[in-house]
């Protein structure tokens, strides 16, 4: 699904990525570690056609990220720090609005269904800006997933949820794995991660420094891995 | 892409319908213009008839900058440009959408405000009205397309609201050079239509140009 080979992003003379080799199957769901700074979002901006690398060769599902990014864009779902939601608009309205752009059929229902997925259907008409942080993400989330994208680029998606809705948020994950959904979600929560997900990639310094698969889903692994590679335990 | 596009420009205007902040802001300042003009010069003065070719494009002008600074900054609350540059569509889509956005908002204001600036100072232009909507409109048009293609150039600057004016000027002085000489000739010395229409020709020309430019120009522009 995504080949990613010598990537590299240089900002501002200093480099954010160094060399970044990664290749991810379809359906695999990958959680990426690592300390602040490390360039996950960066990292996660570049495969979203957000930023341009600096050098280096990406294909997602075949396709050239810098030639077909028509076809990239279509099939990807990418959530973010930042809501993406228009202020003023109710979650309704900006649904319909991403929806169409997406050219889905059906937008009308399908966002309502959407929003009493992700348990905001009371507040389907008020304006977004009067929110909370977490029924934002939750929107958010529903604005990510509205065109059913066979890739989700997730950046910290479980930041400002309660329970309720990390419990919706993984179920969906879950859901969408299950349809051949290959995720990618950047996180500091090791629990969520070692929940979802079946590969583990640390990050670190703009470089993967490790890269291992969870076959039974142990916490202590994860934690001891990222502590010896982050924490520098030797 | 026209698809996209016409999204775009109507997500803007309905969301200009519910705040309602520019188009406010932008109808208000033509008001106000109208009203200093009408308090300078005497609207039972002949020699009046002069300064309301300045007057129509100065409102154009300033009104329109008003709405082209925020139409790109607009944008950037929750990194929304984000979400339209992830999504399957074009850059000069986008272009497209906020051109129309705004070339439809310019166009209530000067629907809104011209009528009133003629009716105080008792003009009649029945005649050759088509004239006078042609030049209005062509010249909004070469305005608001070069106005929108270097609002989103200075977007990303920290000074966007002062760099756009200083970059504006420069490039579109041509189409307002010839949009006043056109208004002024159909509006007082109709006569002389023929030189009118050579002004209007060197607009419409000028506007072709620098639209295709900015239409190409854009995919440059629009990167995070
Ligand atoms: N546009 C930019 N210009 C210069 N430096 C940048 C730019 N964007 C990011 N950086 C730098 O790149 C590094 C990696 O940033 P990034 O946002 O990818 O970190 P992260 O791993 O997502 O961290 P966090 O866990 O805090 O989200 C940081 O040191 C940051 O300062
Ligand atoms: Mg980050």
């Amino acid at each position: 699904m995504i080949e990613i080979k010598k990537l590299t992003k240089q900002a501002d003379n200093k480099l954010i990525l160094r060399g970044i080799d990664l290749s991810i199957k379809k359906g695999e769901t990958v959680a990426i570690l690592g300390p602040n700074g490390a360039g996950k979002s960066t990292l996660l901006k570049v495969l979203a056609t957000l930023i341009k690398p600096s050098s280096g060769h990406v294909t997602i599902n075949g396709y050239d990220l810098r030639k077909n990014q028509m076809k990239i864009k279509k099939m990807m779902g990418y959530l973010p720090h930042s809501s993406l939601l228009y202020d003023h608009y109710s979650p309704l309205e900006n649904l319909v609005f991403f929806g169409n752009v997406y050219g889905i059929k059906n937008v009308e229902q399908k966002s309502i269904d959407l929003v009493r997925e992700v348990g905001l259907s009371f507040f389907l008409h008020e304006p977004v800006k009067n929110f909370s942080r977490g029924m934002i993400q939750r929107i958010a989330i529903a604005r990510a997933i509205i065109h059913e994208p066979p890739l989700l680029l997730l950046d910290e998606p479980h930041t400002g949820l309660d329970q309720g809705a990390i419990n919706i948020l993984n179920n969906v994950i879950l859901s969408m794995k299950e349809k051949g959904t290959t995720t990618l979600m950047v996180t500091h929560d090791f629990k969520q991660a070692t929940e979802l997900c079946d590969r583990i990639i640390i990050i670190k310094n703009g470089k993967i420094v490790d890269d291992f698969r969870l076959e039974e889903k142990k916490l202590n692994l994860v934690s001891e891995k990222y502590q010896l590679q982050v924490e520098g335990v030797s | 892409m026209l698809r996209a596009a016409l999204l775009l420009a109507k997500k803007d205007l309905l969301s200009e319908l519910k705040t309602k902040q520019v188009l406010a802001t932008m109808i208000i300042f033509a008001g106000l213009v109208i009203l200093v003009f009408s308090f300078a010069f005497d609207p039972a003065n002949n020699t009046t008839r002069a300064v309301i070719p300045g007057v129509i494009w100065v409102i154009i002008v300033f009104a329109g900058i008003l709405g082209l600074n925020r139409s790109f900054i607009s944008e950037q609350r929750n990194d929304t440009m984000h979400g339209l540059l992830i999504a399957p569509m074009e850059a000069s889509s986008i272009f497209l959408g906020k051109f129309l956005a705004n070339f439809s908002m310019i166009m209530i204001v000067e629907l809104v405000s011209l009528p009133f600036l003629f009716l105080l100072f008792d003009f009649h232009i029945l005649g050759y009205f088509p004239y006078f909507l042609l030049v209005l409109v062509i010249g909004s048009f070469g305005f608001i397309s070069i106005g929108t293609f270097l609002a989103a150039l200075s977007a990303n600057s920290k000074s966007s609201e002062m760099l756009l004016p200083l970059l504006l000027f420069p490039v579109t002085s041509p189409i307002l050079i010839g949009a006043v000489q056109a208004t002024r000739i159909i509006l007082t010395n109709i006569e002389k239509l023929s030189s009118a229409m050579a002004w209007i020709q060197l607009i419409a020309a000028y506007d072709v140009i620098f639209f295709v430019l900015c239409f190409i120009l854009i995919d440059y522009v629009l990167e995070v």
